[in-house]
């Protein structure tokens, strides 16, 4: 499966001039507010039509307007799961959630309500009205909904964004059991590091209604320089790591990943599972040696490969752990003091408790990890 | 009391026939006044302001010169009248068709108006979340505009009802005053208020078309309600 979108298209004074291709299992659209990121979710699902251009979703040519191709949102079969849930209010949940079924040709209906409902844990809200469901119960049952359409893509817009941390946290682990357990794939908008790092397996990078980075999340992830101001300080590597044991001892899990071992407050997951780690560039400490008396636990040693100047003080290095790269964020001055330069050996020093459920999730299978 | 119930059988025609005239007219306009509102609401085309006004014009025309244009046009000799009589065997001028004629006429800006403006609340997002659904614009407005207008049509479908019931000066002019045919409640009540000793009589029907109306209005709020707690938007 793949999405292809080549468009450009004005809107009043902005400018979008977009072009990508991703056949990942979910593809983040990552940007500041006003990159653009929705006017090219709508345009994929057909709700904006655009100046120029071509849309493909898995060779099927939704857009093409040199060809005069504009296929109706009707007729494309992309579910499409909007930040403010959009439920109808006069149906049920479940007569929400048989909408789309509705519409489907009945060849195609692949998607299996009881499968949907006990996927997004929505049993008990079947009879309830829009109007009494939670800020984050709204949403699963919006992407159910999206789900029982039988979609060849899925679209999600910023689904967490209206949401409190609380709800937020409620919902990921839907998203992720849905990038997992389905077939389907996403294609997923968010402004968010912690969301994007968490969840995707390709990232397109949006800024001014330009793409300036796309590829596997670890690679975009690295270019910390492109990242929104406001979540430059959620910033840092990526790694897809594994369980390898825990210790009851002391309530750690150890992760193993090709930088090394990980020690991180206790998972709940069995030995052996995936697990994404984001590993915060400011969280990352820089040592010449290694250093004794010291509390971190996660110490790695690794190579310099790249230095860039950050924002104000800061300066950020890339650290080749054993060919998994940690970035850190130090100051100028301690970058003099200790010397730093391209190809020294460092070590990587991280403390256990900075690894939080804000950027430890559940890891992509391998097996369908693109 | 009894004086009250006892009424003549032309009374009880008038009053059947006021009851049937004012549903006809409503469940009639009800089709165009749908598309009239969607047009207005939702219409970007030439000639909208004058459609806007010619739905509007019942309103703050007198009522016998809607009448009388109704007559010119409906009636036998009438462009319309003429050809719908010869095709369709639809006959208007003193009929008490001709009355709902005229009735949903002088509804049909205060139908329009009340669908109108639901038209306008809806939030067209949740059409266009319909659409990704797989649903057309067809499906679009029977399954998801249609059940959010419906307080609105609700509404309007009683005052057109209610305004049929009250019509009097454009059915009078148009339709005459005929017993059994035309003569509708208002006409009626006029005709008891032009012979001597018609006091009880007027009064009598005064009193049931203060209570049908009533009656409407409350059934109208009932079934808002009902709708109402149904959509329960937040």
């Amino acid at each position: 499966m793949s999405v292809l979108v080549d468009i450009s298209h004005r809107l009043g004074g902005f400018a979008i001039d977009a072009r990508f291709e991703s056949a990942g299992r979910l593809t983040a659209l990552f940007g500041a507010s006003g990159s653009g990121k929705t006017t090219l979710i709508d345009m994929i699902a057909g709700l904006i039509r655009p100046d120029k251009g071509r849309i493909e979703v898995d060779g099927r040519v939704l857009v093409d307007t040199g060809a005069g191709i504009f296929v109706p949102k009707h007729k494309r079969r992309i579910g499409m799961v909007f930040q403010d849930a959009r439920l109808f209010p006069h149906l049920s949940v479940a007569g929400n959630l048989r909408y789309g079924r509705w519409f489907t040709p009945p060849a195609e209906r692949y998607a299996d309500i009881d499968a949907v409902v006990d996927l997004l844990g929505i049993g008990p809200l079947m009879n309830r009205r829009p109007a009494k469901l939670s800020g984050g119960e709204k949403q699963r049952v919006a992407i159910g909904r999206a789900l029982l359409a039988s979609p060849r893509l899925l679209l999600m817009d910023e689904p967490l964004a209206s949401l409190d941390e609380a709800r937020k946290a409620e919902i990921l682990p839907y998203v992720e059991r849905l990038r997992d357990e389905t077939k389907i794939p996403i294609v997923y908008v968010s402004h968010s590091v912690a969301e994007v790092a968490r969840l995707a397996s390709d990232v397109v990078m949006l800024a001014q209604g330009n793409v300036v980075a796309s590829g596997p999340t670890e690679a975009v992830m690295q270019r910390l320089d492109l990242l929104p101001a406001e979540e430059r300080g959620e910033g840092g590597a990526v790694l897809d790591t594994r369980v390898l044991r825990h210790d009851e001892t002391f309530g750690m899990t150890v992760l193993g990943s090709a930088a090394g071992e990980f020690r991180v407050p206790q998972l709940a997951m069995k030995t052996g599972t995936p697990v994404r780690i984001r590993i915060r560039a400011r969280d990352v400490m820089i040592a010449t040696e290694k250093p004794r008396g010291l509390s971190a636990l996660n110490i790695l040693p690794g190579t310099i490969t790249a230095m860039s100047p950050g924002e104000g003080p800061a300066v950020e290095v890339g650290i080749d752990c054993n060919g998994a790269t940690v970035l850190a964020r130090i100051t100028e001055q301690s970058r003099q003091a200790l010397k730093l330069h391209l190809g020294g050996k460092v070590f990587a020093v991280i403390k256990t408790v900075s690894f939080d459920r804000a950027n430890t999730g559940a890891g992509l299978p391998a097996e369908v990890d693109g | 009391m009894n004086w009250l119930l006892d009424l003549t059988p032309d009374e009880w025609n008038a009053v059947r026939l006021s009851i049937k005239v004012a549903t006809v007219a409503m469940l009639a306009s009800l089709p165009p006044g749908i598309l009239v509102a969607l047009l207005l609401a939702r219409g970007q085309f030439w000639g909208k302001t004058v459609l806007n006004g010619l739905v509007h014009l019942p309103l703050i025309l007198p009522p016998v010169v809607t009448g009388y244009l109704l007559l010119l046009t409906f009636g036998r000799r009438g462009p319309a009248g003429a050809f719908l009589a010869e095709h369709f065997g639809i006959v208007f001028s003193f009929r008490w068709t001709g009355a709902a004629l005229a009735c949903g006429v002088m509804g049909f800006p205060l139908m329009v108006r009340a669908i109108r403006l639901s038209i306008e609340a809806v939030d067209r997002k949740m059409e266009a979340a319909a659409g990704t659904l797989g649903a057309n614009s067809l499906w679009v407005f029977a399954t998801i505009t249609l059940p959010l207008i419906l307080p609105g049509l609700i509404a309007g479908a009683i005052l057109a009802f209610a305004k049929a019931m009250g019509e009097f000066g454009a059915t009078i002019t148009f339709v005459s005053n005929i017993p059994n045919e035309t003569q509708t409640l208002p006409s009626a009540i006029y005709t008891f208020t032009q012979v001597p000793g018609g006091d009880e009589g007027a009064l009598r029907l005064t009193l049931i078309s203060i209570v049908i109306s009533m009656a409407a209005l409350v059934a109208s709020e009932v079934l808002a309600r009902r709708v109402g707690r149904r959509l329960d938007i937040e």
